[in-house]
This record gives C-alpha cells, structure tokens and sequence, in this order.
C-alpha cells in the first residue's frame, strides 16, 4: 500500500500544483478587486448574464440528451457484438476523434452554409435553402457531433461487462423484451449513463469555439463570456473568474443531483 | 491585422492559408494586384543593402539573441523566390540571435505581458493597444539615437494621438477599415456605399458584422457622427442601440471567418480591414472593397519595446533594421497593408501607390480617425453594452426557455427524490 501512495506522488504534486492552486487563484480573483480588496461586486455582476447562463445549460442539456438517445442503442450493439468485430467498430467510433476538434467543427460551417453542401444538395431536389448555420439547433449539432464519442464510449464499457447470461436468465423468467431493457440493462448501466452524461455536459456547457463557428457569435455561451474576460477589449479577469466559479457550482449542482440515480457505492462527489 | 477579438481561430486560418500557400495560390499581394504583368517581376530578386553596416556589427560574436513578437503572417519570410527572408537576413547582418513567435490578438499581446513571466524584446501592438500600453507602463521610451532609419518614417505618421510625443513607437503598417461587398448581386454604384449599408434590410440575412467591440462600436459611431474614441455614455448608448437594431438582419458575428464567408458567398456585405479585404478579394472577382467617404478607422501598427526587455539596444536595432528601406519594402509587399516608411512606399509600382483603397488621399484621410485607448471604466461599459446586444434574444425564445429550464429542474429534483422514497421502502424488507 505504501508503494502504491509513493507511486502516485508524482500525479499528486501535479494536481497541487496545476489543478488546487489555480483553482484557488480563480476563487480569490471571483472575490477580489484589482487593489486586491474583498468584493462581492464580481459576483453578483455575474447576475446580469443570467440569461447567457440558462441558454448555455439548456443547449448543453439538449446536447446531451440527443447524445444519449443516439448513443444508448449504439453502445449497447456494440457490446453484443463478437468480440473481434467490437475493435473495428469502436475503432470507427473513435475514428473522428483522430481529426482536429476545430477542423470538425469548421467543417460543419461548410456543411450547413447557406450556399453550403446539405443546402445545394437540397435545392437539386427543390427544397429550401433553410437557414441553418447561425441558429442554436448549428450550436447543438456541433456539440453533439463533437462529444458524442464521449458517451459512447462509457456507456460501452460498462455494457460490456453485463453477464449475456443475466439477459437470458430474465429473459427465461418470462421477462418480455420491454421489460428486459428497462429493468436489467438499464439499472445495470446506470455508471456508464451518469459518467457519460457527465463527459458530455461539462465540457458543452463551458464551450466557446463552437458557439462562435456554428452560432455567428450571436448565440453567446458562457464560454465565450469567459473567454471575452481575459481575451476582450475590456480584461476583467475578475468579472472572468467569477463566472467560472459560479460555472463550477452549477456543474457541481448537477453532477450532485445526477450522482442520485448511480449505484450508492459508485457515487463520484 | 489589427485586431480586438481575434480568437484562436487566426492560427488554424493561417495554417489553413498556409496550406493555400503551398499550392501555389497565395502570391503577395504587390504582384498579384498587378494581375498579368507579372512578368517582369519574375526574375527580379530583391537584395539587401544597408547604408551603415558599421552600425550593424556592434554585437557580433557576443552570442546576443532577442524576442520578436509580432502578428502571424506579418512579415516577409521569404517563401516567395526573390523575396527576402527578413529574420534571417537579420541574423545575418547582426550576428544576433531572433526567437520569433506570433500572437493573434492585442489582448493576447496585453494578456501576456500583464501576467509577466514572457519576455519579449520587440512587441507590435495596435494604435489603442500601444497607448494603452504607455499609461500602465509596460514599454519603454525609445532612444532614437539607436534608429537613424526613423528618419524614413512619413511625418504624417508621427507623433499620433496614441504616442503624441512619439517617444514608444515607430510605425511599422497601418491601414483603413472598409467594406467588402459583392458587386454582382449588389446594385449600387461605389461611390455611393456607406456604411449604412449594413443596416439595410434589402440584405438581411446576408451582412457580416466585426466580433469585437471596439471595431463595431466605431462603424456605428461614425453613422451617428461621434468621434471614434467618445468617452460620453450617452453616445456609446446611442451606439449600442444602433447595433442592437442591426442584430435582426446580420448573418453572424465574424473576425477571420470573413475569410471563407465572403469568399464562398455565404454573405454579400462585410466590414473589414483593408489589407485583409484585398487578400479576399484575390480569391473572388465578383467581390469589391470601398472605404466609405463619411469615415472610417485609420490603425496603426507599431513597433515597441517592452518595459521587462534587458536588451534594448539590440532590440534597437532591430525595429532601425525594419525600417530599412529594403526591408521595409519586402515586408510591405508581403503583407498587404499600407506602409508609414517613404522609400519603400517610393519602391511600390504605380498602380499600388495610387490604390485608394491602400493610399487613401488626403482628403479621405481627413474623415479617418485613429483610436486611442479608451478609460477602463468605458472599457467596461463598452464590454457590458456589447454583451448585453449579443445576449439579447427574440421576445419569443426567451420566454419559454427559463420557464422550461425550471420544469425540468423541478422534474428532476422530484425524480431524485420519488427514487429516494422507493428505494427506502425497499431497504425496509
């Protein structure tokens, strides 16, 4: 035991150093002036943006939950596939990760433009054109494109792990198809739907790029509030850190409220 | 290149760009603006010569080196066969040392200066970004002894209102903001597009408006008649609402997406700046760039000295070896913006030097106004009023978004705890 602490002492001064400390720097600057006075001015300014904050979990909430909904039957074919054609499909599922995050969302300016591809291809057929990119449904698209993986992924690996027998045992015990998703694959993969929720909403709430690329910079999320902090005109690294802080609370709200519905034993906060 | 809001996004554009580059379609803008004649500067290669190189040899051998900051894409490298590759010419010549990193944005720039720990040793910041620079003390007065070549620098391009004095900074670019637009589908003579164009609702839709403050702020102050560096709240109020009135028809809110927009067709009406309009323009035919006659922003990049650099003196040398005519020159026809330097503007083909676009005359220079670094408090209103116009949404969304978002929160809540019940009642047994 004592081996294993030494061992993992590169990995805590890490998180020392990189993750507890500038936590702690983005509390004190959500707290101070520039003189370095006690304030809560940044704090309740963050009130103003309150409608920027509810767009941006909304959006990340749909994003997550379209993910989900497309994800669930995927990862659970995969994890009922023969084992060596589960590497080539994972493989295929990972396989737009290989490519720049900002390159995938570029190409979705191309794709959904006015004069873009899905537009042209729609006008040979005599519809549209419609008005896609710049709109909160681009914004969505793009988040769910991007992090979609991330849900597979968990979602797969605890599936993988459900006993083919328990499917079969309940199926024997005169459990009907219905019942047999809702009360065993389901209840079983409860760890993989909180911890791919989790990997989905985090990062598509606090987004910036793609709000900017999809959204033509008129869906401001939070995460173009914050970066507008540091890299704006105005530099209010205070105003900045406040944001985020009050960023952090509500994740931490939600990741507490979603660690309800996972196994007690397996509760992450 | 002077920007406020870049993101990013400059780097992988650039990148992009570069890829362009290397499939031969990017050339430089001197000689592709001259369209066919490009002939007879095929052959030409351009050399250096320095008029003291004594001046240039004081630090050779004494393994100097220095920290150039500049823009991406903002000087000549030399790729181009005939050019000159300016970093290492420099080298060269001097024997000392350039680390050279680009930066996409002036709040970058200020960013990592303001947080220390960078070094830098020549910075090229922006007009405001400069006097801003000055007033909190991050770079340091210039002793002109060390930049002879200085004297090359246009009077007209002295002592600006961002450094009366001139004592920081000399001028390295400058150019104008105008509009981008597509002539085959917009019906109206040049001379008569101004910038209330972009409020025509003719164009819905189809208008491309600056992501940053300061550079929208501008257009509708110039269209309300303010001075672009108002400090009166009622009028950036006034300007605020005119934006705020524009929302409903502008297409997206873009910095370097112009790039692919406006060069795809995706929108028919952009404001930019002149020497990344003319690039645009390259790709394009049906496209135009004018700078609208009621006025318009006249920036300037600037070389400086930061206060935390401990090499000044070789650092001197450095913006004096960019302001040699040669040099100057080379990196002007480079990059398409508009030179401050009176030989390499004297060096520009004719067509060039008579491009309104890239040397407006002095009468259209009279309308244009350079920014100057605005007080931190108009800063902040102008920050909050830009928030406040990109976060306002259509009655209607807003309505049905909160309501909705607390049902849901609500019905999540009573989940949790409908769970909890069922799940006690069941430890029961």
């Amino acid at each position: 035991m004592k081996k294993l602490k030494f061992f993992s002492a590169p990995y805590l001064v890490w998180m020392i150093v990189f993750i507890v400390v500038p936590l702690l720097m983005v509390a004190y600057f959500a707290v101070t002036n520039d003189s370095g006075e006690l304030t809560i001015n940044n704090i309740s300014d963050v009130g103003q943006y309150a409608n920027i904050f509810v767009r941006s979990i909304w959006l990340a909430l749909i994003a997550t939950a379209v993910c989900l909904v497309l994800a669930y039957p995927v990862a659970y074919s995969l994890s009922r596939m023969e084992k060596h054609k589960q590497g080539t499909m994972l493989l295929i599922v990972m396989l737009p990760m290989w490519m720049n995050f900002l390159l995938r969302t570029y190409a979705w300016m191309t794709l959904l433009g006015n004069n873009g591809i899905i537009n042209r291809v729609l006008g040979f057929v005599g519809l549209g054109p419609f008005k896609m990119i710049n709109t909160s449904g681009a914004v969505v698209l793009g988040m769910v494109y991007n992090y979609l993986p991330f849900m597979i992924l968990p979602l797969y690996s605890v599936m993988e792990k459900i006993d083919k027998s328990v499917i079969e045992a309940a199926s024997d015990l005169g459990c009907n198809s219905r019942g047999v998703i809702f009360r065993v694959i389901v209840p079983l993969s409860l760890p993989g739907i909180t911890s791919g929720i989790t990997m989905v909403f985090v990062p598509a709430i606090s987004t910036f790029i793609i709000s900017r690329m999809l959204g033509g910079g008129s869906n401001l999320l939070i995460g173009d509030l914050i970066e507008m902090q540091f890299l704006g005109n105005a530099y209010n690294p205070h105003l900045g850190a406040a944001i985020s802080l009050v960023l952090m609370v509500i994740i931490l709200v939600i990741m507490t409220i979603m660690n309800q519905f996972s196994p007690d034993d397996q509760v992450l906060i | 290149m002077k920007v406020t809001g870049k993101g990013r996004l400059k780097k992988y554009i650039a990148l992009l760009l570069a890829f362009a580059a290397a499939l031969g379609t990017l050339t430089s803008c001197g000689s592709s603006e001259s369209g066919g004649d490009t002939e007879d500067q095929e052959g030409y290669v351009q050399t250096l010569t320095v008029e003291d190189e004594e001046y240039y040899t004081r630090f050779k051998g004494k393994n100097v080196s220095i920290n150039v900051y500049n823009w991406g894409e903002y000087i000549c490298a030399g790729e181009e066969e005939g050019t000159l590759d300016v970093i290492t010419e420099f080298e060269d010549l001097t024997g000392i040392k350039v680390n050279y990193t680009n930066f996409a944005t002036n709040e970058e720039l200020y960013a990592k200066l303001k947080g220390g720990g960078a070094e830098y040793d020549v910075i090229i910041p922006s007009d405001y970004m400069i006097s801003r620079m000055i007033k909190e003390k991050m770079i340091k007065p210039l002793n002109y002894e060390n930049i002879p070549n200085f004297k090359y620098i246009m009077k007209e391009f002295r002592n600006l209102e961002y450094d009366p004095e001139n004592a920081y900074s000399v001028p390295y670019t400058w150019g104008t903001v105008g509009i981008i637009y597509d002539a085959s589908v917009i019906d109206i003579p040049e001379e008569e597009i101004d910038w209330d164009i972009l409020w025509n609702e003719d164009y819905a839709d189809q208008i491309l408006m600056f992501d940053n403050p300061r550079d929208a702020f501008a257009i509708s102050e110039i269209m309300l008649g303010y001075s672009l560096n108002t400090e009166d709240e009622s009028e950036l109020v006034a300007a605020a609402e005119l934006l705020k009135k524009q929302k409903n028809i502008v297409q997206g809110y873009v910095m370097d997406e112009v790039f692919d927009k406006m060069g795809a067709g995706e929108a028919l009406i952009a404001p930019y700046y002149a020497g990344d309009a003319l690039m645009i323009l390259e790709d394009n035919d049906s496209l135009n760039f004018v700078v609208p006659k009621s006025g318009t922003n006249l920036f300037v990049d600037a070389m400086c000295i930061p206060a935390s650099s401990k090499k000044q003196e070789a650092a001197e040398m450095f913006i004096n070896f960019m302001c040699e005519p040669d040099i100057a020159y080379a990196n002007i026809d480079y990059i398409c913006y508009s030179t401050p330097h009176q030989k390499a503007y004297d060096m520009l083909d004719e067509e060039t030097q008579n491009d309104p676009v890239r040397y407006p005359s002095d009468e259209a220079k009279q309308n244009m106004e350079v920014f100057v670094n605005l007080s931190d408090e108009t800063n902040l209103l102008m920050q909050s009023l830009w928030t406040d116009m990109k976060s306002a949404e259509d009655e209607n969304t807003n309505r049905w978004i909160m309501p909705l978002f607390l049902v849901l929160c609500l019905l999540t809540i009573i989940l949790v705890l409908v769970r909890r019940h069922i799940k006690r009642k069941k430890d029961i047994f």
